[in-house]
């Protein structure tokens, strides 16, 4: 039998090491990119004189700056694409040569990759047909509400849990520490994501904050299994009338569990990046974010609920509370 | 007794799973599928063709007549990420009263656009304003025509009563164009006149002292609801809100003394009854906050209802361009997405199998029975699929496959203190039930949340991602459980009962002492 419960502090030392960077990368200025869905930009039609594939015009704008854009073919052949906000520039200074502006400057590295840009009759105009700035299209509010609903997600689940536990004493905690568990798995994603962001530019996007809400799913689930193996070892020592603390119940719990957990966590993993390798690129970031989170969401219910649990029972951190003065916590009736 | 509630279950466990998988069957296999397996061409068994999708008879019920209706679904609903849509581009058009401010105008239409888009069933959009006067519309999976339909309507309603002339007289438009007036009670006995009738919208003097038309602006937005009357037809019920109350009032007040008639009219169009004629009943009393409006069909009376409900727009919008367009995603990441997933699902089932022996080797089948199923009714429903979509369902998917992993993670545990191996497949799933449980329904509880939020907020890739998530629990939990359990149970009484190693269990290790000590340890205070 392994020992998790022994080894805990060495658990949360290795989540602060892996939670904190991130969290203090979130918290700086700049903590997070939002991608070109949540901000203002500019849309524009084109159309060539030759076909041109869509994923060669995908690489060519990522190569121009513009990794990010929206690209979108029309049935009848004419390109849409959507970016950051671009100079638009036909206002030309007063005296002197204009200089070219970010719309002319991609008009003609686009005619240089791709040949002529033509109008809808076919003929060479050598410019954009359409030009203009949209505002956001994912209002940014999506953000706060899936952040909220996360929020009212966690209460009600604190709620379930310590009704589905009141067999066993302080049925409380077992919600609270799957939550902690929770909050952790959501820390750490959003701590990558920002440090993503600072060194390759990564972006949050709705598929970021869809990726989130699976990880959530999946974080509560987890730890609810593992928890439920401890209701039962207690109820049935409890049974027994044997004398055995909630650190050994914990203990034996995640060994009987821990096949399952590495399992389960081997199918997901398996599947995912089944889906990393072949799926499209477009999608990748997503499903790496997913991957970060499944494993933090194992990670956590193993290594910080169930540890959170014996923690609390045997007082760990009341030396941190000033007003509880290092007392050790009072054991339950 | 029993064995024959197991062989009920595996003939409606195999139905079901044929009919699934005739129901997913792509209708353009070749394009998602590899090509070295040789698919069946496509053909149709009665209602169901493989390779053309579905079509299911339905009863269905309009008005008072019952009919078979068809139920057909050709195509996996797929959002604009994968498969792309319609995109339109309306333009304010503010010639008729200029000192509008637009930027506020356009700003309130993109949120009447967006109610429109989520009160028609149309999920995941992309609404944008474009430039200073245009709002872009991209719909996934519906037409042109029918996104104007929806869409594009300035939805401005009106209430009309009959043009009168100088004398009071009844202005009537002949059918060869030209106008002429008759008495208004020579009018009122002839339901043919008042079709022919001119109509005017009904004014009334507000609050402030000023005469207005009375138009859907004062309507209640919460009080206009479909209902069906004593004779079972349906009916569009309406509420005014309190300055709109106080007009009718005044207006009705006159029109029912003596009874005269009014119509509605929707974008300056009378609005027709389900028998073509303009409906114009006539008011006999005073009305104030609420009304009735009677002989639409149903199908209409829900499209008004929809459209009055989610507001007319502050500007007249014209719709000035429209185009298909392809996946946001780009079309090759759904073809990808189907041959990852496929393979995905085969490795999950071999490493199921490698592990777990017999027990995987069902839970594979179970799984896809799972898979099919969930499918299905993600094309029957019809779910959305976007890619959080698809991610919601390999998390479900992970799921299912977890229950089974717990499952047999107890029969193990039960055969190693040597159980019998039919009391370890039983008490493998009654020990295992209450993890199942409790972490389902905690993830159904998130979905419902989620689910409610973005209904509060209009977020609809958050009400997408519930929704399918909270299928996929669902099924899963059912496939886990009843479908696993009909296949193990449908095994017991053969010959491979006799062979252990076939259920991961070591023998050696059983027969020895010191392994029920351990399991006796494992468990803390000892196993029952």
């Amino acid at each position: 039998m392994i020992d998790f419960v022994g080894k805990r502090y060495w658990f949360y030392l290795f989540s602060m090491l892996v939670v904190i960077p991130g969290t203090i990368s979130l918290i700086l200025p700049n903590g997070i990119r939002e991608g070109i869905e949540f901000g203002s930009g500019t849309t524009f039609g084109f159309r060539f004189e030759q076909p041109v594939e869509t994923e060669a015009l995908r690489s060519a704008l990522a190569e121009l700056g513009h990794p990010d854009a929206r690209i979108q073919r029309t049935r009848d052949g004419k390109f849409l694409v959507r970016t950051r906000v671009l100079e638009g520039g036909v206002t030309a200074p007063a005296i002197g040569p204009a200089p070219p502006s970010e719309r002319e400057n991609l008009e003609s590295a686009l005619e240089e990759r791709f040949g002529t840009l033509v109008d809808s009759d076919g003929q060479p105009i050598h410019r954009f047909l359409e030009f203009s700035s949209v505002s956001a299209s994912v209002s940014s509010d999506i953000v706060r509400n899936a952040a909220l609903a996360v929020a009212f997600a966690s209460l009600a689940i604190l709620v379930y849990i310590t009704l589905s536990f009141i067999s066993v004493e302080q049925p409380v905690r077992f919600g609270v520490s799957a939550i902690v568990a929770l909050l952790h798995d959501v820390l750490l994603v959003m701590g990558v994501a920002s440090i993503f962001g600072r060194l390759f530019d990564f972006e949050i996007d709705t598929l970021f904050i869809t990726a989130m809400l699976t990880i959530v799913g999946f974080s509560v689930h987890d730890s609810i299994v593992v928890f439920d193996r401890v209701r039962e070892n207690a109820r049935r020592a409890a049974a027994a009338g044997a004398d055995v603390t909630l650190a050994e119940t914990v203990n034996a719990s995640l060994n009987q569990t821990l096949g399952r957990s590495l399992n389960t966590s081997i199918t997901v993993v398996l599947t995912l990046i089944a889906l990393i390798l072949l799926g499209g690129e477009t999608v990748r970031d997503f499903l790496i974010i997913m991957l970060i989170g499944l494993i933090s969401g194992t990670y956590s219910s193993i290594f910080v609920a169930s540890q959170l649990l014996v923690s609390w029972e045997e007082g760990d951190f009341a030396g941190l509370l000033p007003w509880r003065g290092g007392r050790t916590e009072e054991q339950p009736a | 007794m029993r064995r024959r509630s197991t062989q009920l279950a595996l003939a409606f466990i195999a139905i079901l799973t044929v009919f699934s998988v005739l129901v997913v069957w792509p209708s353009d296999p070749d394009r998602y599928l590899p090509d070295f397996v040789p698919w069946p061409e496509p053909g149709c068994v009665g209602p169901v063709c493989i390779g053309k999708g579905v079509r299911l008879p339905y009863i269905a019920i309009d008005r008072s007549t019952i009919r078979i209706d068809y139920l057909e679904r050709r195509e996996m609903r797929l959002g604009l990420d994968l498969r792309g849509g319609t995109r339109l581009v309306l333009e304010a058009d503010i010639s008729r009263n200029p000192d509008v401010d637009l930027d506020e105008a356009l700003d309130s239409a993109v949120e009447v656009v967006e109610r429109r888009v989520n009160a028609f069933g149309v999920a995941e959009s992309i609404t944008e304003r474009v430039g200073n006067n245009r709002i872009s519309v991209q719909l996934p999976g519906i037409s042109a025509a029918e996104a104007i339909e929806k869409i594009g309507r300035t939805a401005q309603l009106q209430f009309m009563e009959m043009r009168r002339d100088a004398q009071g007289n009844v202005v009537i438009r002949n059918p060869d164009g030209s106008t002429s007036s008759m008495p208004f009670d020579q009018v009122s006995q002839s339901s043919s006149l008042i079709q022919l009738a001119e109509w005017t919208p009904v004014t009334a003097v507000g609050s402030d002292g000023i005469r207005r038309e009375i138009t859907g602006t004062y309507l209640d937005r919460g009080g206009i609801f479909v209902t069906r009357n004593l004779a079972g037809l349906p009916e569009l019920r309406f509420e005014m809100n309190e300055e709109g109350a106080k007009l009718l009032g005044e207006a009705t007040a006159r029109l029912s003394n003596p009874p005269q008639p009014m119509a509605f009219f929707l974008d300056g169009e009378p609005i027709r009854g389900a028998n073509g004629l303009i409906i114009a009943p006539f008011v006999r009393s005073q009305i104030s906050d609420r009304g009735v409006i009677d002989g639409l069909s149903l199908s209409e009376a829900e499209t008004l209802s929809t459209l009055l409900r989610t507001g007319a727009f502050p500007v007249p919008l014209t719709v000035v361009q429209q185009e298909d367009v392809d996946a946001t995603l780009g079309d090759e990441a759904v073809v990808h997405s189907v041959q990852a997933g496929l393979i995905a699902i085969f490795v999950v089932m071999a490493f199921m199998t490698l592990y777990y022996r017999l027990p995987g080797l069902l839970a594979s089948l179970a799984l896809f029975v799972y898979v099919s199923l969930t499918l299905a009714v993600f094309k029957l429903w019809p779910v959305t699929v976007t890619s959080a979509g698809i991610a919601a369902f390999v998390l479900s998917v992970g799921m299912a496959v977890d229950a089974n992993i717990l499952i047999f993670e107890r029969m193990k545990e039960e055969l190693r203190v040597g159980r019998s191996l039919v009391g370890a497949i039983d008490a493998g799933f009654n020990r295992a039930w209450t993890s199942i449980r409790d972490s389902n329904v905690a993830t159904l509880i998130i979905c419902v949340i989620l689910y409610w939020f973005g209904d509060q907020f209009a977020a609809s890739l958050v009400k997408g991602f519930a929704l399918t998530l909270a299928l996929g629990v669902a099924v899963s939990m059912f496939s886990a459980i009843f479908v696993t359990r009909t296949f193990l149970r449908a095994l017991i009484g053969s010959n491979v009962m006799q062979h252990l190693w076939l259920f991961g269990h070591d023998v050696e290790e059983a027969r020895g002492p010191r392994a029920a000590e351990a399991a006796v340890r494992v468990g803390g205070a000892g196993l029952d």
